[in-house]
Formats: structure tokens, C-alpha cells, sequence
């Protein structure tokens, strides 16, 4: 009963006309109304919200910033647009470092989370009735609680004068010579704290489409690999992890994306020195109120992230439904 | 059945272990004495006696609130509309640009939906005269635009899931299409807009990045008003704040996740019931 069949055929589309159907206004609301207005209004809404705001950005990332208000003009004669942000994105090395930085900390952070996370959505998966919405939730409720807050408590830990530093520090310790021996670990404002917090605040978007995608394997295929004298590891390789696929690529791109144009994190636990690209964007807009910069390089931002999002958009639309 | 593996409950215990830690060292130090935020100095309660007395946080706090209930709402109306044309609606003009566009502000890296938001409201205020100036609108509208995405997917999925003869039962009978909508269907995916309404809430209670690039003058949120503290360092109050927001949404997910437990417990019996009924 509960069998989804595959329908085309939404049943307000039904094209029967009475016999002396009734025209215009009324026609229109007893027939075609619903659709139409709930087709149109959320259209008209992301056109005028999401599609109008990214024209700008574009139409910006080609002006030239000046100081007046609002700080930018526009190209005066043909062929009205300045190119000078798109050179300067590759002459001036800032732009570059931030994007390598971004793209090596989440390549790293994804991997982290897809060994911490897979061995967890496996045994979520594993676990029966009770136990396995217990915890499903223990890892959906840190994805609930605020970003914001979840950043703050690991600068809370991270600190020199933690109890979590002082307990790490004569652990790193035992593996350094004597001469650079730490009083305290440096873990603040670096790289390694960006990438410790990036994998603390994913993680969760990871575990939770691999979890859906391990559920519905079926088990009897690796009963089968073990009677047919499979070892565990092997009954894994050959059979679990080659169908969770699709649920690694969601997971890591969920990740992955996001985190390439992470502001919170680096502007708070990161190195100054070294930034992420978003806080790279960020300065520029609010610092430096280069707004024709800011465009350019979220624009080259979004070039780069075009490939990971049309692969996700496309396993979204073929799956047909949300992780949520 | 599979075997209980020691190494998967290894994991499961240090993941978790990862996940709690920080936010359970944060709740202790609330209830630190000491002025310095991480080292302890004995119990007290005197950050929170003083966060109830803080106007700031408690404006900042009710600004917050009433921009996550209207966004929310908002988000769940045209969320919900998006979510069936999605999915009952496959033959108009522009659908596929149209699923992309519902999909496109959840996977956007907030920066650059931040940066864009600002700008069109810089061009509407310069072109039209409107908004005049940034604050409690534009951040409602930029938060309601991004968050009817998630509630659209949900709609979806739960509209996908749901046994379309219902629907159809309804138009043999004679109910016009907006009769069905509101006797048949919208009855029928109710739980999923309250869990989409839910989600919206959160996310806009929670959003920092996209609030710091569409808000003014004087309108500051609770999270720009943490993000601008926190900056600052590590400080008890903060840890206060924190634990009572944290303990709010525990019991808020904890009430929910058991009530939709519980819901799909009978769910389930149901069925087994009409099965068993039908033999």
C-alpha cells in the first residue's frame, strides 16, 4: 500500500473539460489557481532574492572601486566594464594563498570527517530499534545547537590555560627533544585549529547521508561474503564500502563545500596570516570596502566550487530527497 | 543480524566523546567564579543572575526571536509551495531552473549569499528609495529567502512519500483542486511543515555570517551579538548565554525527536494493524 508509485500525472493537472465549464476568473480558480500561484510566488521570490542579488555580484565583480558613496562606479564608456579585479586576482598573491589555504583545509578537513564520521554512520546503522534513534540524535542535536556557539567552545578548549591544553601538552611533549619542549601547545589562531573546528562543526553532514545510504544496505549480501569465507575487512572492502558510495560522494561534498567558503571559523580560530578565502572576502568588503574586489573574488569562489555543486544538484535531483 | 564490533563502538564512543566534550567543558565553566573563563575558581551563578539583568542581551535576544518567527513563517508558506510544485508539478516551463534554484541556497557558501544579499539591498535603497535603511527587514527577508530552502526540501520528500491516490480519491469525488489542497493534502504533510517550520526557526536564530552582511544600525542579534563578543575572548557570561540557549534546543530536539518516535512507533502498528486485518 504504501508502494511509491511514479507518478506524472499530478492529479490538479487533470485537463477534463466540463461540459459548460465555467470561464475566467472562477474557471481559473477552481481549476488552475493552486498551481499557478504556488509555482509563481516562490519563483518570483528566488528570482527577486537569490537570482537578482548574484546578477549584482557579477555585474559588480566588473566595476571599479572608488572612494565615495557607495564606494564603486561603473565603466563610462564601451565597453563599460573594467577587468583590472580579474588581474589582480592572479597578480597579487593574497588572492591565490587564500584560495589554496581554503581548498587544502577542507580537502583535509573532508577526508578527517569521512574516516571519523564512516565508522560511526556504520555502527549507527548497525545498532537496533531504541538504541539507533538515540544515537541518530546525539548526532543531530550538536547540528541543532548553534555554529556560532559550538566555534566558541573550542576556543574555550584550545586556550593556553585550558584543562584540554594542559592535558595535551606533556602527551606532545613526549614526542619532542627537550629543546622544544612546550609550556603550553600554540593550538589558536593556526591552521590545525581551523581544521580541528571545521571537521567538529561537519562532521554531522557527514555521518548523516552515509547513514541513510548504510540503512538500506543489505546485510545478507555480507552474511553471504562470510560464509563464502570472507574475512571481515574483506567482507568491507569488497562489498559494504563500494556501495556506500553515493552516500561518501554526498557526505563529502556536504562538507567540502561548505567549508571551502567558511568565514566563522578562520575569523575566529584561524591565522590572520594565512586566511581562508572567506574571511578574504569579508575583509575586503567590510575592511577595505573594495566591493568590486569582494565580487571578484567570490565569483572566482564560486568557478571553482561549480564542478562539487553540479554533482551534488545532480545526485540531489536524481535521489529526490534531502538528508534532513 | 550483524555482530556488535568492538571497533565500531570504539569509534562511536570517541566520536561522541568529540562531539560533548567541548560543549560539556563549556556548561561547567559557566558556573565558574572566577572572571578568567577556563580556570576554575569555585561554583556560582552570578553570570547568569547577571545576564538576566543585561538589557543588551535581552534585546538582542527578543530582536532575534522575532525575526526567526516571521522569517520562519514566511519560509514555510513559500517553502511549502515550492516543495509541491517540486513535487507535484513536473511539466511547467522552467522547472529544472527552477529545482536548481530552490537547491542552489543550501549548498551557497554564506559569504557570498551575504555579500549578494547586501548588494541588491544597497541597489533597491539607491534605485527605488526602499529599503531606506538595513536592519530588522532585510535580515528577515535574507533569512526567510535561504532557510525556504530546507523547508521546500522536506515538503518534497514528504510529498514523494505520500500515496498520491488520496489525492486523486478527492477529485473523483468532485473536491476542486483547492478543496483538496486544504482537506486532503495539507492535513497530510502538516508534521513535515512543522518540522520545516522548526528548522527554519533554528537556522535563522542561529545565522551569523549572511545577519552581519544584511543587518544596520541598531539591529543586532543575539548571534552578532555573541560573534561580536567573542571576538574579544573567552568570557563567563558568554558561557551562560551559551548553556541556556544549548539547554533550550536540547529539550526542544530531545521533546521532538521522541515525539516523532513515538508517532512512528503507532504509525508502524497501524499498518501492521490493516495488514493483519486485511488477511
Amino acid at each position: 500500500m504504501a508502494g511509491a508509485l511514479p507518478t506524472n500525472t499530478g492529479p490538479v493537472t487533470t485537463e477534463l473539460e466540463l461540459p459548460g465549464a465555467k470561464k475566467g476568473f472562477r474557471n481559473w480558480l477552481d481549476r488552475d489557481a493552486w498551481r499557478d500561484i504556488s509555482i509563481f510566488t516562490p519563483y518570483f521570490w528566488l528570482i527577486l532574492f537569490f537570482v537578482c542579488p548574484f546578477i549584482i555580484v557579477i555585474a559588480m565583480s566588473f566595476a571599479r572601486s572608488i572612494i565615495a558613496q557607495p564606494p564603486f562606479e561603473f565603466g563610462k564608456d564601451w565597453p563599460y566594464v573594467f577587468s583590472d579585479n580579474y588581474a589582480r586576482l592572479f597578480s597579487d598573491s593574497v588572492y591565490l594563498r587564500g584560495y589554496l589555504t581554503s581548498l587544502y583545509n577542507a580537502l583535509i578537513a573532508t577526508g578527517l570527517c569521512l574516516v571519523l564520521g564512516y565508522p560511526m554512520a556504520l555502527g549507527i546503522a548497525r545498532a537496533r530499534g531504541a538504541m539507533r534513534s538515540i544515537l541518530l540524535l546525539l548526532v543531530i542535536l550538536p547540528f541543532w545547537t548553534s555554529f556560532l556557539l559550538r566555534v566558541y567552545a573550542w576556543i574555550g578548549l584550545m586556550g593556553s590555560n585550558s584543562w584540554f591544553n594542559k592535558l595535551l601538552t606533556p602527551v606532545v611533549n613526549l614526542f619532542l627533544p627537550e629543546s622544544m619542549e612546550f609550556s603550553s601547545i600554540p593550538m589558536m589562531n593556526s591552521n590545525f585549529a581551523v581544521i580541528l573546528v571545521v571537521v567538529y562543526s561537519y562532521l554531522p553532514f557527514m555521518i548523516l547521508p552515509l547513514f541513510a545510504n548504510l540503512e538500506k544496505l543489505d546485510f545478507t549480501l555480507n552474511e553471504a561474503a562470510m560464509d563464502l569465507g570472507s574475512k571481515p575487512f574483506q567482507v568491507f572492502r569488497d562489498i559494504t564500502l563500494p556501495l556506500s558510495m553515493p552516500g561518501i560522494i554526498a557526505g563529502a561534498l556536504l562538507v567540502f563545500i561548505p567549508a571551502t567558503g567558511e568565514l566563522v571559523i578562520p575569523s575566529l580560530v584561524g591565522n590572520s596570516a594565512d586566511p581562508m578565502i572567506g574571511r578574504v572576502i569579508n575583509d575586503e568588503f567590510s575592511l577595505n570596502r573594495d566591493w568590486p574586489m569582494a565580487s571578484t573574488i567570490a565569483v572566482a569562489l564560486l568557478l571553482l566550487l561549480v564542478v562539487p555543486i553540479m554533482i551534488y544538484n545532480r545526485m540531489q535531483s536524481k535521489s529526490g530527497e534531502g538528508v534532513t | 543480524m550483524p555482530k556488535r564490533s568492538t571497533f565500531l563502538i570504539t569509534c562511536l564512543a570517541f566520536g561522541f566523546a568529540f562531539f560533548y566534550i567541548p560543549i560539556l567543558s563549556m556548561i561547567f565553566f559557566s558556573f565558574n567564579k572566577s572572571r578568567l573563563a577556563t580556570v576554575w575558581g569555585g561554583f556560582s551563578v552570578e553570570w547568569y543572575y547577571k545576564l538576566f539583568k543585561n538589557a543588551q542581551v535581552l534585546n538582542a535576544a527578543t530582536l532575534s526571536l522575532e525575526i526567526a518567527v516571521l522569517s520562519a513563517t514566511l519560509a514555510t508558506i513559500l517553502g511549502t509551495m515550492a516543495g509541491m510544485a517540486l513535487a507535484r508539478f513536473t511539466t511547467f516551463r522552467g522547472r529544472t531552473f527552477f529545482a536548481g534554484l530552490v537547491s542552489a541556497p543550501l549548498i551557497m557558501p554564506e559569504v557570498i549569499t551575504g555579500v549578494s544579499m547586501l548588494l541588491l539591498f544597497v541597489f533597491l535603497g539607491r534605485y527605488i528609495g526602499w529599503p531606506s535603511e538595513r536592519g530588522f527587514t532585510t535580515i528577515t527577508l535574507a533569512h526567510t529567502t535561504f532557510s525556504l530552502s530546507y523547508v521546500a526540501i522536506i515538503i518534497q520528500s514528504r510529498l514523494q512519500s505520500m500515496d498520491v491516490s488520496l489525492e486523486e480519491a478527492a477529485m473523483d469525488l468532485g473536491s476542486k483542486p483547492w478543496q483538496v489542497l486544504f482537506d486532503v493534502t495539507l492535513p497530510i504533510i502538516a508534521p513535515a511543515m512543522v518540522s520545516g517550520w522548526l528548522l527554519a526557526f533554528t537556522i535563522s536564530l542561529d545565522d551569523v555570517v549572511i545577519t552581519n552582511f544584511t543587518t544596520g544600525p541598531g539591529a543586532t542579534t543575539l548571534p552578532i551579538l555573541i560573534w561580536g563578543k567573542v571576538k574579544m575572548g573567552v568570557t563567563p557570561d558568554i558561557n551562560a548565554l551559551a548553556t541556556i540557549i544549548i539547554s533550550v534546543v536540547s529539550v526542544g530536539v530531545g521533546l521532538a525527536g521522541y515525539l516523532m518516535y513515538q508517532g512512528e512507533k503507532r504509525r508502524e502498528r497501524d499498518v501492521q494493524m490493516a495488514l493483519a486485518a486485511n488477511k
